[in-house]
């Protein structure tokens, strides 16, 4: 099963976000598939927005997006998902990972995982053998916004 | 001109039955003085977000009427969100924007709206009608007539740095969970 399948198994029903190239051929694929309804969002932090409304709305969001849209994201995140406390998956494309990459991945991929410890988003981190494993962890901890930051070639 | 209260007050008057999306500042202050109804969602912070967050609504329930009350200092700060709306073609949507040309809630600053029209914005955009008013008798008008979605009114207000209504009492959390509530036992019922 894809990831996206585990997804919708898993009981998400919006999705939305902003395409990333750690997530070519997922956002491709999502984009042919009408079940998933998919809709494109113009930034991150209206990604934020538009799940927020949805889980107001009675669904359980996901958000695609790369690390750069995080750190757009914040004050979306601190003011509205952390403060109300809106459940929602974050899928984050994590560029300059390990100090790799081209030169304006590099301080946003240093400060990735420090900048959602310093909001307490729950983050986790898979591995290609550990996916449906730390997407069990990132649901079971999803009062709130959680994270789930994968390096590229991950998810492929 | 008109008075943004008064404005609000019209327009939670005739919308009883929506689910409204308020955006932050004066604009939820003064809807949530004007009638406390758990189908509002006051957004307290995230400014620019009242449209996507709407957006998101009015799309997992699209058998319900969704109002935004927007600021055009709001409106101005996530402007793509009109190409969304636009796209989606939510006919359950009405994004109303109180647009007084300044940023209201920080003391009267201007905002580019004295200069772009926005309700020729959102009629680039695409949506399915747009409409501008400017007194008390066009705006129940509007209101009365309610266009099919996504809809946009601009409604002209006078600039006013200060207003006289309290904070919104509520907890975010609070906030969060009564819409969700009646939102899902309206939908139970039907």
């Amino acid at each position: 099963m894809n990831f996206l399948d585990r997804l919708r198994g898993a009981g998400f029903d919006f999705f939305t976000g902003v395409p990333d190239s750690t997530f070519k051929r997922l956002l491709c694929e999502i984009e042919t598939r009408p079940e998933f309804a998919y809709v494109p969002a113009v930034s991150e932090n209206v990604a934020v927005g538009l799940a927020a409304g949805a889980h107001l709305g009675g669904r359980t969001p996901v958000i695609f997006m790369q690390n750069a849209g995080l750190a757009l994201a914040v004050n979306a995140l601190a003011s509205l998902a952390i403060l109300y406390r809106i459940p929602m998956l974050l899928v984050v494309g994590w560029r300059g990972h390990d100090g790799k990459d081209s030169p304006e991945h590099r301080i946003t991929g240093a400060v990735t995982l420090p900048l959602l410890d310093l909001l307490g988003v729950p983050t986790f981190v898979p591995a290609r053998d550990t996916i449906d494993e730390e997407l069990s962890r990132a649901i079971a901890a999803m009062h709130g916004p959680v994270a789930l930051v994968c390096r590229p070639g991950v998810l492929a | 001109m008109m008075r943004r209260a008064e404005a609000i007050a019209r327009a939670v008057a005739a919308l009883d039955d929506d689910i409204v999306v308020t955006a932050n500042g004066w604009i939820g202050r003064e809807t949530c003085a004007a009638a406390d109804r758990p189908e509002h969602f006051y957004m307290l912070g995230s400014m620019g977000l009242a449209a996507p967050i709407a957006l998101g609504i009015a799309l997992a329930q699209p058998e319900r009427r969704v109002t935004i009350f927007d600021g055009d200092g709001n409106l101005f700060m996530t402007l793509g969100t009109l190409a969304m709306i636009a796209e989606q073609r939510p006919a359950n949507l009405l994004h109303v924007v109180f647009d007084n040309g300044v940023y209201g809630s920080t003391g009267g600053q201007r905002s580019p709206s004295q200069h772009v029209a926005l309700d020729a914005l959102a009629l680039a955009a695409g949506y399915a009608n747009v409409e501008c008013v400017m007194t008390v008798e066009e705006l129940d008008v509007a209101l009365r007539q309610r266009a099919n979605g996504p809809a946009f009114l601009r409604v002209k207000v006078a600039a006013e740095a200060d207003g006289d209504a309290p904070r919104v009492p509520h907890e975010p959390e609070e906030i969060a969970r009564r819409v969700r509530e009646a939102i899902a036992a309206r939908a139970e019922v039907s």
